[in-house]
């Protein structure tokens, strides 16, 4: 094997914890259970990472290879980056596509060959219809620097693609422009909304058609699919306080009231799409609350008109 | 869509027909699924509704007793309850209603205070019972106590009636006009 290769190897094994080390030479499952029981996990990590590397260049383990054990560690090493998120738009009077995988790869791989001639592009399908993507950048004279790549996670059913700090920034429009030919949103199947199967015959609902109203509104204002998570939204109140009651301390003043509303839960939204469904709320729910998906933020002033 | 009226159907052979109101289904489709596992000789059915007026209904059985559930968390269910009440026969507060309070066991989440419901069972000279019913064993219970009571006011009980009820029930838990 090439001593370059080798040394990357041996540099990425080595970034892996111990405690994660099974788990993920499994997932990229290059070495065989026998391969892996033939190394002595109990040496000090340098002799293990040795004897593994050794085992690579039994398998004739390529550069792409190396390139899917980075990007598996990566993915269990997800948060320990910075992701940049961009949304995808379509210009008025384009057709939906029908997106193909294999596709995606093929022509996101060739053009970025095409425009530079060292490049490493190397691909891992994961959850949720995505595909990670791992870039290694060179230039026109040196070979790609594998040691500083940039990861792009493209959520195919989606207009979204996430990206980790590239060294590179330059090289943002090129990607830009390699998705282009597939800023696509195929509908999702339509899932569907469970009623409440109510086995016992001897319990009758008296209000089946409101609880069926309800649900069709939320349905239509939240969709069939799980929520985005969020954990809180912020709404900044700055407006005059109004009463039922006639005078009052607070009623007479003409400044506003400064108020700050903050809803905080593990899944705010789904909290928020059972609230009508669960009779805590009446539906529709208001549109400060429905509207945080669409308007794409959760922090609000709110001033009087 | 009309005031529900206690004695204007004619009752089911042995069947005991309750109606349980109040905002949140989810509760009580609970206590329903527990009144239905508890001991009773008479055949049972539980109606569960949000709030007054019922929607028409022709097929509807005649209700024997009526429990509005009120979770002290939430504002709007007692806003419910006090709406629904306007919609029921003055007959039916001869006893066959009861007030059912939930959530009392986690203080800090109660935005309406003990004594407002305390306060409405007594104008309503209904009978306020306390339960938490997200607690399993505490909603098996008062399911069991509510059959009783259904039983009675369906007349199955030999000697007691719904009239009994109120006196029978006027205990230490519902205090007198004077203790308010």
């Amino acid at each position: 094997m090439d001593e370059t290769l080798a040394e990357f190897f041996r540099r990425t094994i080595l970034k892996i914890p111990m405690t994660e080390m099974m788990t993920i030479l499994k997932t990229w499952n290059f070495l065989s259970e026998n391969q892996l029981q033939t190394v002595n996990f109990r040496q000090r990590k340098e002799s293990i990472v040795q004897d593994l590397v050794l085992l690579c260049e039994e398998n004739h383990a390529s550069l792409n290879d190396a390139a899917h054990l980075d990007i598996i560690y990566t993915q269990f090493h997800r948060h320990q980056k910075i992701w940049d998120v961009f949304q995808m738009s379509k210009a008025p009077g384009d057709d939906i596509d029908l997106f193909d995988m294999e596709q995606f790869k093929s022509s996101f791989k060739k053009i970025l060959q095409r425009a530079l001639k060292n490049v490493t592009v190397s691909f891992r399908d994961a959850e949720e219809n995505s595909v990670w993507i791992r870039i290694a950048w060179g230039t026109q004279y040196k070979k790609p620097n594998q040691y500083k790549p940039a990861y792009v996670v493209y959520y195919s059913q989606t207009p979204y693609a996430f990206t980790s700090s590239s060294r590179l920034k330059s090289n943002l429009p090129l990607l830009g422009q390699s998705f282009e030919t597939h800023n696509c949103t195929t509908s999702l199947q339509e899932g569907s909304l469970g009623l409440d199967i109510n086995m016992d015959s001897r319990i009758i609902h008296e209000n089946k058609v409101e609880k069926e109203r309800v649900q069709r509104v939320t349905q239509e204002i939240f969709g069939d699919y799980p929520q985005p998570r969020l954990e809180f939204a912020q709404y900044k109140l700055e407006t005059k306080f109004k009463s039922d009651l006639n005078g009052g301390i607070l009623a007479e003043r003409e400044e506003p009231l400064r108020c700050l509303v903050k809803f905080s839960s593990p899944h705010l939204l789904e909290a928020l799409k059972s609230l009508a469904p669960a009779g805590i709320a009446d539906a529709p729910l208001s549109p400060l609350l429905t509207c945080i998906p669409n308007k794409g933020k959760n922090y609000f002033k709110i001033r009087d008109k | 869509m009309s005031a529900l009226r206690p004695l204007d159907k004619l009752p089911g052979l042995n069947t005991a027909t309750i109606l349980l109101v109040g905002t949140e289904d989810a509760l009580l489709q609970q206590l329903a699924d527990s009144m239905l596992k508890a001991d009773c000789t008479s055949e049972l059915k539980v109606h569960l509704a949000r709030s007054l007026p019922l929607p028409c209904s022709v097929n509807r059985p005649r209700i024997d007793l009526i429990v509005f559930v009120v979770n002290l968390h939430s504002k709007l269910s007692l806003q419910s309850v006090e709406e629904s009440l306007c919609h029921l026969d003055a007959a039916f507060f001869l006893g066959k209603v009861a007030f059912l309070a939930t959530g009392a066991g986690r203080d800090s989440h109660c935005s309406i205070h003990r004594n407002t419901v305390v306060k409405l069972a007594h104008t309503y000279r209904s009978p306020l019972l306390f339960c938490d019913l997200e607690i399993e064993d505490f909603r098996a219970a008062m399911a069991q106590r509510l059959v009783r009571l259904l039983q009675i006011c369906a007349g199955h009980v030999p000697g007691v009636s719904a009239l009994n009820l109120l006196s029978l029930m006027r205990g230490s838990e519902n205090p007198s006009l004077e203790d308010l």
